[in-house]
């Protein structure tokens, strides 16, 4: 269902975003940038999950040790990533009572362990991006992928208030934040990315198997064919 | 003095022998069960349809050993099989392949007692052994679905218990005793999990079994239709095209399990998700009994029968028709024996008239297929000529039309039939 409300706002976007390209603009139907043998943008996305989400959003099924997985020590990880006395082969988890995160904003935080197997990368990347100022909702904030979103925009001081254009349906940065438009587009791809790891972290194992698995079968294959045609070669 | 019973092995073989039907069992079903000479593609999904029996299993009893059947810790429990438990993530695909895998290779199978004539005399039994085989698995699959306890577990449980209330009188309470409880909860979780691993597969081994031993008793079919216990050796008596299955079609099955592991395992270790059709991304959302996906769809396997379910229009605001009509799309299949008229069994013999109907049916039951995975509003709707009815829903009533004629007008179709003479021997 959110695959195709997401689809059918692309197309839309799409449609209306090439025709006008301004220079503040945002762009929001691309696709996101997934590359998961790009450790060090995997680490960029780790420190960023524990810095801005991890305080109202969980991974429950994510532990920390699994980030030796993108190149991290156990050190690393407790140096770096732990602030408040977890042990590196715990959990995700926050702090924060669910029924108090209703209270406070309406919804509670979903977990995002597998958010991105839910949604897909894509979403997620634009997800990040297309915040824009709304005084009509309560916390200030509307997002173009998600209408209504119960979610301030927490990343508003790195990139900075967009607004959105009610003619052309497009974004616009009206104020500048910390980061340029360029390297909050990385922040968020390396965020995703990171994201896209955490929801499966074994893919990367799957896949060699995988070929290694096929490849094995190949040479079973050619076994069997020589034995079946060495029975049948009486049958007329 | 007790005695015991004269054997031709000697040794241990021979001790077992006398006490239990060890050789004859082996000669009887595998050495000297003897097999028409020109099985081709088709008959591999039999012998694949039981290995993916073993596979679903024997990854399920691993499975079991960290899933949890409860409402609070299924979801999680999943994600523990998939992150932490060694190898998890793989039996975790295999069997959510394997749940796809056979239907894709029951339907198969299905389809080709359909072209060659399996189901007819005197095969019926065995074809009804597997309808049965058939329907239980389809109920095997659902309570399956329900275990990783994501929305689409949830809401799917919670339509297909649904359609039970729509039974005049005795519905409502009908599916709140199936449910245990006034909605999905864990309650129904437990009961679902209970069918799931041990009820339904206990049923499911032993039609297994009749069907073989049935299918052993009166002897395969094959792609000419031709009975090959009419021309027997007269030395012998071993039927002149026949062939012992061990270890001609033993060495032939060991190809295509092959071949058809490798397709499993591509799937298995590079698109497990299978574009969301063997995975839903709805699934990777725990189940949340306050929020309605706003569409919900079954897996690939269910939907054609789920389109005849949505395309029959209700009888003022009951839906019982629909789930009528869904029951006896996926019933219709055991009459088959009976509505099939031709003097001849395979396809190779028949003429263009059934080709036709056949071919009618199988782009229906692919046409339903398709529309049951996406919205009925998918592609608009008619204009006021035809009172703004969706253009979908409106084709899914005429694939469900084309469905239940083939079954309806068999008996017509199959004897007006231009059939060709069918030949003494096979041909190999």
């Amino acid at each position: 269902m959110m695959k195709r409300i997401f689809l059918q706002a692309f197309a839309s976007l799409s449609l209306l975003v090439s025709g006008v390209a301004m220079a503040n603009e945002v762009h929001i139907d691309v696709k996101a940038p997934i590359n998961m043998s790009d450790k060090a943008s995997l680490q960029r996305g780790a420190k960023n999950f524990v810095n801005y989400c991890l305080n109202c959003h969980s991974a429950n099924y994510m532990r920390y040790n699994r980030l030796q997985d993108i190149g991290l020590t156990d050190k690393q990880i407790k140096d770096n990533l732990l602030f408040a006395g977890e042990k590196v082969g715990e959990t995700m988890r926050v702090s924060m009572n669910p029924k108090d995160a209703k209270k406070w904003f309406g919804a509670a935080p979903p977990d995002l362990s597998v958010e991105v197997r839910a949604r897909g990368a894509d979403w997620v990347y634009a997800y990040l991006r297309s915040f824009y100022k709304d005084d009509t909702r309560p916390t200030g904030w509307n997002n173009q992928v998600f209408d209504k979103v119960a979610m301030p925009h927490v990343l508003y001081e790195l990139q900075g208030m967009q607004v959105l254009d009610h003619e052309t349906h497009t974004l616009k940065l009206e104020k500048a934040g910390k980061l340029s438009p360029e390297e909050y587009d990385q922040f968020a791809g390396d965020l995703t990315n990171f994201l896209a790891f955490m929801a499966e972290p074994a893919k990367q194992s799957r896949l060699w198997i995988g070929v290694v698995v096929v490849l094995f079968l190949s040479v079973l294959l050619v076994l069997v064919k020589k034995i079946k045609a060495e029975y049948w070669k009486d049958i007329r | 003095m007790a005695t015991t019973k004269k054997t031709t092995a000697a040794g241990v073989l021979g001790w077992v022998d006398a006490r239990f039907p060890l050789t004859s069992t082996i000669k009887g079903h595998l050495t000297e069960y003897y097999a028409p000479k020109n099985f081709n593609f088709w008959y591999f999904f039999g012998s694949l349809a039981l290995l993916v029996l073993v596979l679903q299993i024997v990854t399920g009893i691993f499975l079991t050993m960290n899933y949890k059947p409860d409402a609070e810790l299924a979801f999680a429990s999943v994600e523990y099989i998939m992150r932490d438990v060694f190898g998890g993530n793989i039996i975790r695909y295999m069997h959510s392949t394997g749940a796809s895998m056979f239907f894709v290779v029951v339907y198969l199978h299905m389809f080709r007692g359909i072209i060659y004539g399996s189901y007819r005399t005197p095969r019926e039994l065995i074809w009804l052994f597997g309808v049965g085989i058939f329907l239980v698995l389809m109920g095997e699959a659902f309570f399956g679905y329900l275990l990783p306890w994501g929305q689409m577990s949830y809401w799917g449980a919670q339509v297909i218990v649904n359609l039970f209330s729509t039974v005049p009188f005795i519905g409502p309470d009908l599916s709140e005793w199936l449910r245990g409880d006034y909605l999905v909860s864990d309650a129904t979780l437990n009961r679902f999990f209970a069918f799931h691993v041990i009820a339904l597969p206990l049923v499911l081994l032993g039609l297994v079994a009749v069907h073989i031993v049935a299918l052993h008793e009166v002897g395969s079919n094959n792609p000419d239709g031709v009975e090959i216990k009419a021309t027997k050796d007269k030395a012998t008596g071993i039927p002149l095209d026949g062939i012992p299955f061990h270890p001609y079609y033993s060495v032939k099955d060991l190809v295509g399990v092959v071949v058809f592991l490798m397709v499993f395992f591509a799937i298995v270790f590079f698109m497990p998700e299978m574009g969301g059709y063997f995975l839903e991304a709805n699934n990777f959302v725990p189940a949340d009994p306050l929020k309605t996906p706003a569409h919900i769809a079954p897996v690939w396997y269910f939907t054609p029968y789920y389109s005849i379910l949505r395309a029959v229009p209700p009888i003022g605001i009951s839906q019982f028709p629909g789930v009528v009509a869904m029951g006896l799309s996926v019933v219709a299949f055991a009459f088959l024996p009976w509505l099939d008229k031709s003097p001849v069994k395979s396809i190779r013999y028949r003429g263009s008239l059934y080709k036709r109907w056949l071919a009618a049916f199988v782009v229906s039951f692919v046409i339903l297929g398709y529309l049951g995975t996406v919205p009925g509003d998918i592609w608009g709707q008619f204009g006021p000529w035809l009172g703004r009815a969706d253009r979908a829903t409106v084709l899914a009533r005429v694939c469900s039309v084309v469905y239940f004629a083939f079954f309806v007008l068999m008996p017509w179709f199959t004897k007006k039939d231009q059939t060709k003479p069918v030949p003494e021997r096979v041909t190999y």
